[in-house]
Parts: C-alpha cells; sequence; structure tokens
C-alpha cells in the first residue's frame, strides 16, 4: 500500500501509482476526481462552489467548479498524459440540511453537482460513475491502480464506484 | 467598514463582535441552565478567524460525527447562524434533559431518537436565538430566524454549509468557541455565525462604527 494523499476543502492534488488520493467529510462540497486508467495517474479537486465568473473573491481556483477542473486537468496531463485519455468520477453534492424554503443558497449541493457535469462535458471528459445528493456526508478515497472510487459514509456500507 | 473581505476587520471591529457573542453566550447558558435544571459555568467564549481547512480540525477532525443546529436569519439581517457539539457531548445533554429515555453511558455511536432529536432542536433554537436577541437588543435591529435544522454527520460535512456561505466573500470563517457545563459535565459548543457581509456592516453601522 502506498501513500495516501489528502486534499482539503477547496484544495487539489494529484497522485500516481500505488498511492491513494482522498478527502474527507464532504458535504454540499463535490470531490472529483480526473484519472487516465492506462497510465494510472489521477488528480482530485473538492470544489465548493458551481462558478467563479459570479462571485467576487475568486483567487482560488480550487473553489469552483468550473475554474477548479479546468486546472486539475491541467495538472493530470502535466504527469504524462493527454486530455483524450482522462476519464472521471465523482461524489458528494449533499444537501445536509432538510430545508423546505427555496432559498436558493441552501441548494448548493445540487448545483455544484449540475456544473461539475457541465464542465465536464465541456472538456468532453467522460463521466464513468457518480456518487452525489441525499443527505449524508461522505470520504471519498480514489485508488489510481484499480481506478475504484471508495465512498465512505457514517452508519452506512462502503460502496465502490 | 475598512474592507470588503472579513480578513479586513480592524480589532475594533473584532472586540465588538467578541462583545456581542459574550453576551450571547452568556444567556444561552442562563437558558440552558434553567432547561437542564443544573448549575452552568461558562467561559469567555474564543474568537478567531480559521481558513475552511482548520475549521473541521477544531472540532476533532472533518470525519469526527457532531451534531449541527442550522437556523436561516431574516428580516434586517440575511444569513445563516450554526451552532455544533460533539455527538457525545449532545449525548450527555439528551440524557440530562430526558433522564431514562435511554440511560445509556454516551458512547458517541448511538443514534438518537425522534424525542431526542427534537430536544437537541429546540436546544439549538435556544442556544441560537439567545445570540440572536444579544444582538438585535445591542444593534436595535430585527432579525428573526427559521425554524432549526438539525444534522448528524461528519464534521467536514456539516461545516461545508457554513464554508460554502463564507466561500463567497472569503476564505475564512467566523468561529466562536464557548464552553459551558458544571463539574460533571462539560459541553464545548462552537457556534458559528454567517451574515452576508452586509449584514456585517449593517451591524457595525448601527453601533456607531462608520469606519
Amino acid at each position: 500500500m502506498g501513500n495516501m494523499i489528502k486534499v482539503g476543502m477547496a484544495d487539489m492534488n494529484t497522485c500516481a501509482g500505488a498511492d491513494a488520493i482522498t478527502t474527507l467529510g464532504l458535504g454540499s462540497c463535490i470531490g472529483v476526481v480526473i484519472y487516465d486508467p492506462v497510465k494510472k495517474v489521477c488528480g482530485m479537486v473538492h470544489v465548493m462552489l458551481p462558478d467563479s465568473s459570479i462571485i467576487r473573491n475568486n483567487d482560488n481556483p480550487a473553489k469552483f467548479a468550473d475554474t477548479g477542473i479546468k486546472c486539475l486537468i491541467d495538472s493530470v496531463c502535466k504527469m504524462g498524459t493527454t486530455k483524450s485519455a482522462l476519464l472521471a468520477k465523482m461524489a458528494g453534492g449533499a444537501q445536509m440540511f432538510a430545508f423546505n424554503t427555496d432559498n436558493d443558497m441552501l441548494k448548493v449541493g445540487l448545483r455544484n453537482a449540475e456544473a461539475c457535469r457541465t464542465v465536464l462535458a465541456k472538456n468532453n471528459i467522460k463521466l464513468v460513475s457518480e456518487d452525489c445528493g441525499d443527505r449524508f456526508g461522505r470520504t471519498i478515497e480514489f485508488y489510481p491502480a484499480t481506478c475504484e472510487l471508495y465512498v465512505k459514509a457514517i452508519g452506512k456500507p462502503l460502496k465502490i464506484i | 467598514m475598512t474592507g470588503s473581505r472579513l480578513e479586513e476587520f480592524s480589532d475594533m471591529e473584532f472586540d465588538v463582535l467578541k462583545e456581542i457573542s459574550n453576551i450571547g453566550a452568556g444567556n444561552a447558558t442562563t437558558a440552558i441552565s434553567t432547561m437542564m435544571n443544573l448549575k452552568v459555568d461558562m467561559h469567555v467564549p474564543v474568537i478567531k478567524f480559521l481558513e475552511f481547512k482548520e475549521l473541521a480540525e477544531v472540532i476533532g477532525g472533518a470525519e469526527n460525527v457532531v451534531v449541527g443546529i442550522l437556523l436561516a436569519l431574516q428580516s434586517d439581517i440575511d444569513g445563516m447562524m450554526m451552532f455544533v457539539m460533539e455527538k457525545k457531548a449532545a449525548e450527555s445533554i439528551v440524557s440530562n434533559i430526558l433522564p431514562g429515555a435511554d440511560g445509556g453511558e454516551p458512547t458517541g455511536d448511538r443514534d438518537f431518537t425522534e424525542m431526542e432529536l427534537s430536544v437537541l432542536q429546540e436546544l439549538g433554537n435556544i442556544i441560537a436565538g439567545s445570540y440572536l436577541s444579544a444582538i438585535s437588543s445591542l444593534t436595535n435591529m430585527c432579525i428573526t430566524s427559521s425554524v432549526p435544522y438539525l444534522s448528524v454527520d461528519m464534521a467536514g460535512a456539516i461545516l461545508s454549509v457554513p464554508a460554502i456561505e463564507y466561500g463567497k466573500v472569503s476564505d475564512k470563517a467566523l468561529l466562536i468557541q464557548s464552553e459551558f457545563g458544571d463539574k460533571a459535565l462539560t459541553v464545548d459548543g462552537y457556534f458559528i455565525l454567517i451574515p452576508t457581509l452586509d449584514a456585517f456592516e449593517k451591524i457595525f453601522n448601527s453601533l456607531g462604527l462608520n469606519l
């Protein structure tokens, strides 16, 4: 077993070979993994918000779906692969509190997931599988060697997508 | 306000926030002590700006199971407020308020019953309400809150909700940590106030801090 590389909130990192990459406690945020199944390289970004263009404070690209996924593609490509070889998996985007208001700011999980799908599609990266929505937090781990994404949640069995 | 970002609060503005939370925590402690029929001591709350990454660490790590109670704020101030406590602490509180309902020692890994969840929601309501009334009586503003929403999950997941709101304007969040309890039972409560930036400005303005 290799090292476990941690990705924080609004953060990104890459990993290869026998190592694994993880992000803990995803709520409404989304963990997006982009990987090359042949070269066994991958990267993960923990995005918090769907769109950088409508937010004033947008210095950190990893915070947003649009800029975060773009940066992630560039970083993974630098590891010796090409964009056309890349695939994606993602999880998160839960609605942590059971609001019954139509307040838009509370549906950010849904909007995050939608934005990630759109950005991936725009970049012609196939979203192989996802585990998004619902009302619980998730911890995810990705193993580039097997291309498996482990999704862990409190009181729920381990899910591999 | 001196800047458009939370990091740029002056010492004076920080002191105001500290004073508000002090009064709020005092009110909340009195309410809890009445509710639990206990003599409750409280400590001076600690206020700090934390990076999102650090936020979950303070509350025991991103995967630590916590109880989060969230209320939406309306009227003069828009935003949210959240009260977070460790699940173990929540278990001690419910077994104190509902003696005999379950009886077991707090283990941190049992599920709450409907009744217990309701008690916790009400507790969050009282605590948040105490903070709110502190702010509103100091500033002469009308602040109303929604019913409390409760969630028991990983700290990282619960905190992502306020972090996302803060994320729009800053990379840091304002955390108010208060500790209350008696000799037998100490509860660490974390209180996160998430007004919009305009709301902070309104608070300062109404207190005559036209910086």
